[in-house]
């Protein structure tokens, strides 16, 4: 079975990917570093399953906390709130490499 | 003569355009039901089970964990699961609780398009598939719960759950201050839709 590449309490950075099609990474995450939360495991890739491939490989599927003021720093409200988004591994890589330039 | 005659009908939602995906729709439920994949009355009967679920289910598993600590364990592990120890069909697809805690208020949206544990909680309030909602509550929660009368102290995190995968949120409010005394049905109907979506907490009945 698929071994998941992260687990919980590591940092992940969302591909700044702008695939076609359907897709379940929402704008306001990509490009941004998260903690995963929760590994939720294995399930039917949707980006697959939306166009009928049903014997896609399932993506490992993580809950993953951004900080509210690291997704919008131009917002004045200074509370530490969260927003956790449920992420397909495809979509994840390890924050501090490869798009370390970017966040400079 | 009277003008009465000559007054424009008010339009139905059947006369706004017929679009593309509408007709998508229909045409995929005509051939599936033609090829006897399945027929109009089990199409009828799956749309009448979705409609007829109601937040009172919800309300009934957050009253049970409010007593029961270990079926609140059973409930954070697997919703569909303690929902099914009441007699309750939570549906296939799985549904996670959040617990609010003095120190983090939980709130669940969908940015994408409207999810939602419908076949636990019925079908989803207008403003929470709309792109206000959506659009907002992840940007500045404080505000938009502010414009729904929950104004929280600022040293308790807010933390919105974006259902962009095939999981479904229900948040798990705390027990009210003040409800020491009351039974699980009592309990149940502190609670309302709302307090399962996050936008308002239960509160203990005013003594008169």
């Amino acid at each position: 079975m698929t071994a998941p590449r992260f687990g919980p309490g590591d940092r992940v950075r969302v591909k700044r990917w702008d695939p076609p099609g359907h897709v379940r990474t929402p704008f306001y995450v990509r490009g941004h570093v998260g903690e995963v939360v929760t590994v939720v495991g294995p399930m039917p890739d949707p980006e697959q399953m939306a166009y009928g491939r049903t014997d896609a490989p399932p993506v490992v599927v993580y809950r993953v906390r951004f900080r509210r003021r690291e997704l919008w720093p131009e917002d004045a409200d200074p509370h530490e709130d969260t927003v956790v988004v449920d992420l397909g591994e495809t979509w994840l890589e390890p924050a501090g490499t490869g798009e370390e330039a970017r966040a400079a | 003569m009277r003008g009465h005659d000559h007054r424009p009908k008010q339009p139905d939602l059947e006369d706004l355009p017929y679009t593309w995906h509408m007709a998508l729709t229909d045409a995929l439920a005509d051939l599936l039901m033609a090829k006897g994949i399945f027929g109009a009355d089990e199409l009828r009967a799956t749309l009448e089970t979705i409609d007829q679920a109601t937040p009172a289910q919800g309300t009934r598993l957050v009253a049970r964990a409010w007593v029961d600590p270990a079926f609140r364990a059973r409930l954070l592990e697997d919703v569909n699961a303690a929902a099914a120890e009441l007699g309750i069909d939570a549906g296939a697809i799985p549904i996670r609780a959040v617990a609010d805690t003095p120190e983090v208020h939980n709130v669940v949206v969908c940015t994408l398009c409207s999810c939602y544990p419908r076949f636990l909680l019925g079908p989803p309030p207008d403003w929470y598939k709309q792109r206000a909602y959506r659009s907002r509550v992840v940007r500045e929660p404080r505000a938009v719960l502010a414009e729904f009368g929950l104004v929280l102290p600022d040293e308790i995190r807010i933390e919105v759950h974006d259902s962009t995968a095939e999981l479904r949120y229900m948040v798990l409010p705390m027990r009210p201050e003040g409800t020491a005394h009351m039974d699980e049905e009592a309990l149940a109907a502190l609670v309302t839709r709302d307090c399962l979506i996050g936008t308002a907490l239960p509160r203990a009945p005013q003594r008169a």
